[in-house]
């Protein structure tokens, strides 16, 4: 394909030793089989489409026909494995900027294409599918609760590509009326408002930082690095379908709190 | 954002417990929990800076105009008026007079 | 008969009161027990001792329930760690109750701007959360979600009102994903003008949610209106699909939409059918 490829385009290939992807499916929507732990595993990646016929989505955005296909892909592998006592991992590749913003998203209703999307990833990890969402770049906002936020295990890349919030610098300093420095130097020292990976890992939601020599151009130690990590991810997937194992982290306490005391109090 | 305390006397005791208003822009949240004794003690949190003057104007005059219960109250205050302020004050009276 | 108080200009613990039957309101983690956000002090944030979150069992129509209502006037409604986290806590709870046989209902008020940008990514991953326990839930009993105004639903939390079984707005509502501004900075004001209110509300108000099908009830401002909705829909139980289980519908009529147009009231009508008078 002679179009733009961003990070997840890059890793679904690796992955999946350059497995033929999909048929059917909108071209911003990659999914190749590949295998985990010597067992088969679908690998899903959002990606740029120039000629996406929805013009607002062509830059790797999570917009209305992105948020279907995943609703229509992951509905359909979980079909598919109904009846296998094992079911097999579905692994969300994650570089996506933002949803599509615009005015048919809003229109035609966008926010229920990618609640689609989150409903068939949670309902996946539900049935026992082991989910995990490997971000090797932006996993920003709308466009991560629909594609990553559902799975069991979140793995991250330890580098300045890689930006996990809920909303990019730049709108963020307008809405609340800053300079992007002046943004930058606050959410620095608050930890849930910063916008590196360093301050996103002390909220105890990753299960794993891997520290990766080339993003970009994964080498084979990386593709090394990257496997065992989704190993060990699944593994422990498969012995837990909630999202428990993202409040242990002192950072987070809070949330911890309100539960054990809503529970004595229910 | 300033952190205020303030203590008034009280001449009566209730009961209970009482709530009043949100921390929406001009509006205030108020808390109030009796206790025994004769002292009505005051946590301030407000947006407003050096503002106060302006509760311990609001307060001494509430003292003079009525019988102030006992007991701890928490205000969290995002630019009431003075009117806005009275009103949940007196509100947060008025509710736990009847508990 | 008796006539219907406005629902809109109700603070969310009085629509909790009035949601669930006569007296059996009961607040958990109330504004005395003072669990507020960790994060807004530091930032000099007054915050409000219930986090802009309440959470209230009780019963509706004799049966067990939880509501849960986000107040709009805090922060406008949006989503930190703390009030993040006692939806979903309230919504794990329901679902749990529901697997140990206790058919716990639960409502959401939805009034929120979505993440609180101040806590950002923990307002994030709480909304997460929230996505998963309603998805959970749904599997056993409905989840009913209000979207009354004046606030709307926005953001990650339009998400969640999608998730819902049932959803039921008044014509003030608006439910969209992307707030107005944003849309106009990312996209250009001829895309989006966000100070143009009929325009707004014919992308994304309560009437046109409903006439797409993306919502099941449009009701009048009034409590008994909202509380009939509230009923009707508990009494449907859990739909034989989930609306977004619909993909196959969704993409067929997306992928094979003319784009050359810009979207418009017609635009909106073709797409979804007219599905109602």
């Amino acid at each position: 394909m002679s179009q733009k490829l961003n990070r997840a385009a890059i890793w679904l290939d690796k992955l999946t030793a350059n497995a033929p992807r999909m048929a059917g499916l909108c071209a911003s929507v990659q999914v190749a089989d590949g295998s985990v732990d010597g067992k088969a595993a679908r690998f899903i990646a959002v990606v740029p489409d120039e000629n996406n016929h929805y013009p607002r989505a062509k830059g790797g955005e999570v917009g209305l026909l992105e948020g279907w296909t995943l609703a229509k892909v992951v509905s359909e592998t979980i079909a598919e494995d109904a009846e296998k006592t094992e079911k097999r991992a579905i692994v969300a590749v994650i570089d996506v900027p933002s949803q599509a913003y615009g005015r048919r998203e809003e229109a035609f209703g966008i926010h229920q294409a990618l609640a689609g999307a989150a409903a068939a990833y949670a309902n996946a990890r539900l049935a026992g599918h082991p989910v995990v969402g490997l971000i090797v770049g932006k996993a920003m906002s709308g466009a991560f609760l629909a594609h990553g936020y559902q799975a069991n295990r979140l793995i991250a890349f330890n580098d300045s590509g890689v930006m996990i919030h809920a909303m990019g610098k730049e709108s963020a300093a307008r809405i609340t009326l800053r300079t992007v420095e002046a943004l930058e130097k606050l959410a620095a020292t608050i930890p849930p408002m910063a916008y590196d990976i360093s301050n996103y890992e002390t909220l105890g939601l990753l299960s794993a930082l891997l520290d990766i020599a080339e993003p970009e151009a994964p080498q084979s130690a990386d593709l090394e690095k990257v496997n065992a990590a989704l190993v060990t991810a699944v593994r422990e997937a498969r012995t837990d379908n909630t999202l428990k194992n993202r409040l242990n982290a002192k950072n987070r306490q809070s949330s911890a709190l309100v539960r054990e005391r809503m529970r004595a109090a229910w | 954002m300033e952190h205020i305390t303030l203590s008034f006397p009280a001449t009566r005791t209730v009961s209970g417990k009482a709530l009043a208003g949100v921390v929406g822009s001009g509006d205030m949240e108020v808390l109030f929990t009796a206790t025994q004794g004769d002292t009505l003690t005051i946590a301030i949190t407000t947006s407003v800076d050096n503002s106060e003057q302006r509760w311990q104007a609001l307060f001494s005059r509430l003292v003079e105009l009525t019988s102030i219960p006992a007991g701890q109250m928490q205000i969290h205050d995002f630019g009431a008026t003075p009117g806005v302020a009275r009103i949940r004050i007196e509100q947060v009276f008025e509710e736990v007079s009847h508990a | 008969m008796r006539n219907d108080s406005s629902f809109i200009e109700l603070k969310a613990r009085e629509r909790a009161r009035l949601l669930l039957d006569d007296g059996s309101f009961r607040e958990l983690l109330d504004p005395f027990e003072g669990i507020v956000s960790p994060w807004l002090e530091a930032q000099g944030i007054v915050v409000q001792s219930d986090d802009g979150m309440v959470v209230a069992k009780g019963t509706i129509n004799g049966g067990p329930a939880v509501v849960i209502a986000i107040e709009g006037a805090f922060q406008g409604g949006s989503m930190g760690e703390v009030s993040g986290a006692k939806m979903a806590a309230a919504l794990e709870l329901a679902a749990e109750d529901n697997r140990n046989g206790i058919p716990t209902q639960a409502v959401l008020c939805l009034e929120t701007g979505g993440v609180r940008l101040q806590e950002a990514n923990l307002g994030l991953a709480a909304i997460a959360d929230i996505h998963a326990a309603i998805v959970d839930l749904r599997r056993y009993t409905p989840v009913i979600g209000v979207v009354a105004g004046t606030v709307g639903c926005f953001g990650g939390m339009s998400i969640a009102a999608a998730l819902c079984s049932y959803l039921i707005v008044t014509r003030e509502a608006r439910l969209g994903l992307n707030g107005p501004q944003v849309i106009e900075q990312e996209a250009g004001i001829d895309e989006y003008d966000s100070r143009n209110r009929p325009f707004i509300w014919s992308m994304t108000g309560g009437e046109v949610r409903y006439q797409s099908g993306l919502v099941e009830a449009l009701v009048g401002d009034g409590v008994n209106a909202v509380k009939q909705a509230v009923n009707d829909a508990i009494a449907k139980g859990v739909p034989a699909q989930h609306r977004t289980d619909n993909y196959a519908w969704y993409l067929e009529r997306l992928s094979n939409f003319d784009t050359s147009k810009q979207a418009d009231a017609e635009q909106i009508k073709q797409l979804f059918g007219e599905k109602r008078a």
